[in-house]
């Protein structure tokens, strides 16, 4: 089996035995069984009822929680992996450098994905069983906005992990990002922003480069088409972007922004000390 | 096979190796020691292409780094510290076959070999296992495979007498086709395994000796212990090497490995002043 797929592999069997992949599983476990218990499907949020409301609910905690998630366990496992021995031994077989860094970037985006994914098939499939209204698109477009999620936080988290020599500084840089980008959110400092009438294509192109603020725009810009709760930023973006554009944009930055993260700490880990 | 050339590497202004030049060829077996920090781990990460470098290395004529794939398929490595992994000890040996491109079945059969019940830690995670059975797994490894340059870092310290005798066994099988790079803190523990000594001490060669060593590395040496009195200090230090006396303590008989010969003289020399006699064939 060819070495990428192979260390792929290997990082999922890590994973799956790891402690934090248990808890990480159980958070977005729970969240659906307790959406589910507090009887969301039953209640109504700007149209949406049924399941879209609970998918709604869902994609609005995953922008919260998941990219902290990935950031915080990429760094830890990958930059603890490297403290603690593991690339000593691991990359003294000979397995090529390519296929180690990008083998366990795949693997490790199976596992943090895939739980997030399953909560939310698995939501799918008791509504569809229950016969409670299930709009495939929403869930096809939620499903795609959560890989894009998954893997630009993911990308930023490798690239976190190589260019940090500790784990302690690599949890740190972690945390200190996703609170930056959590802070120029449209409806935080954005809006401090524009009302000190900072220039708006300053502010404009904070917005369209945070990916956080990409997801949650394309999120709420399904159930809130008069876009009271987007902010003025994502209002001006949306405006020159069209929907549609909007849509496949929220999809393809993020995917290209974890690549090229990546593709940085790959560079680096390559031109590098490997432990 | 292997050569450094000049080979330097500095940490934030500190210079762990500082102008190391060697030579090693096939066949030979180097104890490479020093204390803590004289650069010994550096220097068999710069071998294994995994840190940069000022200077050359060279394995078979081939820089490690830029050859990783060729280079590291020849090398089998074991570390003193072994690696926390969370993974089946089972995954492991298939990764580690796989990638080397190699036979489980003869990674299994080595571990066998050096006394692990392999149907019985296959699914544990490696981390789980004790200090001994790591250094079997790794070990058994690095000799499943058809690897002629062995890189190992105190590799018998946690091992027990018979598992010991294995693994010399296995090393002097391929003593005239291979290269043995073992390195410890104490010459003593490594000294009758190799031929060679390197030391290093601050980043640079301190020493490098040829060893003469008459004992075959699978030499059983067969002794006999004579005290002037029974000591139970003794007694328990003896019971480590499994060693036994039918007369309340005071004549002793058991096996020693012949390359432990060094190490089981120093356990004796702490108890110089109850020996009346020994004999060692």
């Amino acid at each position: 089996m060819n070495a990428l797929w192979l260390t792929a592999r290997l990082d999922i069997a890590e994973s799956l035995r790891a402690r934090w992949f248990m808890f990480y599983s159980l958070v977005f476990g729970g969240i659906v069984v307790l959406l589910f218990v507090f009887g969301l499907t039953e209640s109504r949020i700007l149209g949406f009822t049924g399941l879209s409301r609970l998918l709604v609910t869902y994609i609005q905690l995953c922008v919260a929680i998941l990219p902290i998630f990935i950031l915080i366990t990429t760094v830890r496992s990958v930059a603890g992996d490297r403290d603690a021995g593991v690339f000593e031994y691991m990359l003294s077989l000979p397995v090529p450098l390519h296929a180690w860094f990008w083998g366990k970037m795949i693997g490790r985006f199976v596992v943090v994905f895939l739980p997030v994914f399953g909560a939310m098939a698995l939501a799918a499939v008791y509504a569809t069983v229950r016969q409670i209204g299930v709009d495939w698109s929403l869930f096809v477009l939620y499903t795609a906005l959560l890989v894009a999620l998954a893997w630009a936080f993911l990308g930023i988290g490798m690239l976190i992990s190589t260019v940090a020599r500790s784990p302690d500084v690599a949890q740190t840089g972690a945390f200190l990002i996703w609170l930056g980008l959590l802070l120029f959110l449209d409806l935080v400092l954005l809006g401090v922003m524009i009302r000190e009438q900072l220039p708006l294509e300053l502010v404009v192109g904070i917005a369209v480069a945070n990916p956080l603020q990409s997801f949650r725009t394309a999120a709420i810009l399904l159930f809130d088409p008069q876009m009271l709760v987007v902010g003025p930023a994502a209002y001006v973006i949306l405006d020159g972007f069209g929907r549609a554009g909007y849509l496949a944009f929220a999809i393809a930055y993020p995917v290209a922004l974890g690549t090229v993260c990546a593709g940085i700490g790959y560079h680096l880990f390559r031109r590098g000390d490997l432990p | 096979m292997i050569t450094f050339d000049n080979v330097s590497k500095i940490f934030k202004r500190h210079t762990v190796l500082d102008g190391v030049s060697l030579a090693i060829e096939t066949g030979e077996r180097v104890a490479l020691v020093g204390s803590n920090g004289a650069g010994k781990t550096t220097l068999i990460r710069c071998l294994l292409g995994e840190y940069l470098h000022e200077g050359m290395v060279r394995v078979g004529g081939l820089d490690p780094r830029a050859n990783r794939k060729v280079v590291l398929s020849r090398v089998g490595f074991v570390p003193q510290i072994p690696p926390p992994l969370k993974m089946p000890v089972g995954e492991l040996v298939n990764f580690s076959a796989a990638v080397c491109g190699s036979d489980p079945d003869r990674i299994v059969a080595m571990v066998r070999e050096l006394g692990l019940d392999w149907d019985r830690v296959r699914r544990l995670p490696f981390v789980k296992l004790s200090g001994g059975m790591k250094q079997k797994m790794l070990i058994g490894i690095a000799l499943g495979r058809d690897a002629d340059i062995l890189i190992m870092d105190e590799p018998a310290a946690n091992l027990d007498p018979e598992a010991r005798h294995i693994f010399f066994h296995q090393l002097h099988e391929r003593k005239d086709n291979a290269v043995m790079l073992i390195t410890s803190h104490r010459l003593d523990e490594v000294a009758a395994l190799v031929n060679r000594v390197i030391e290093m001490d601050q980043g640079k060669v301190a020493l490098d000796d040829r060893v003469a060593d008459d004992v075959e590395m699978t030499a059983r040496l067969d002794c006999a212990i004579r005290l002037t009195r029974a000591e139970s200090a003794f007694a328990k230090a003896m019971a480590e090497w499994r060693f036994a006396s039918d007369d309340g303590g005071i004549n002793w008989r058991g096996v020693v490995n012949g390359p432990d010969r060094l190490r089981f003289l120093g356990v004796l020399a702490r108890y110089a002043g109850l020996i009346a006699g020994i004999e060692m064939k």
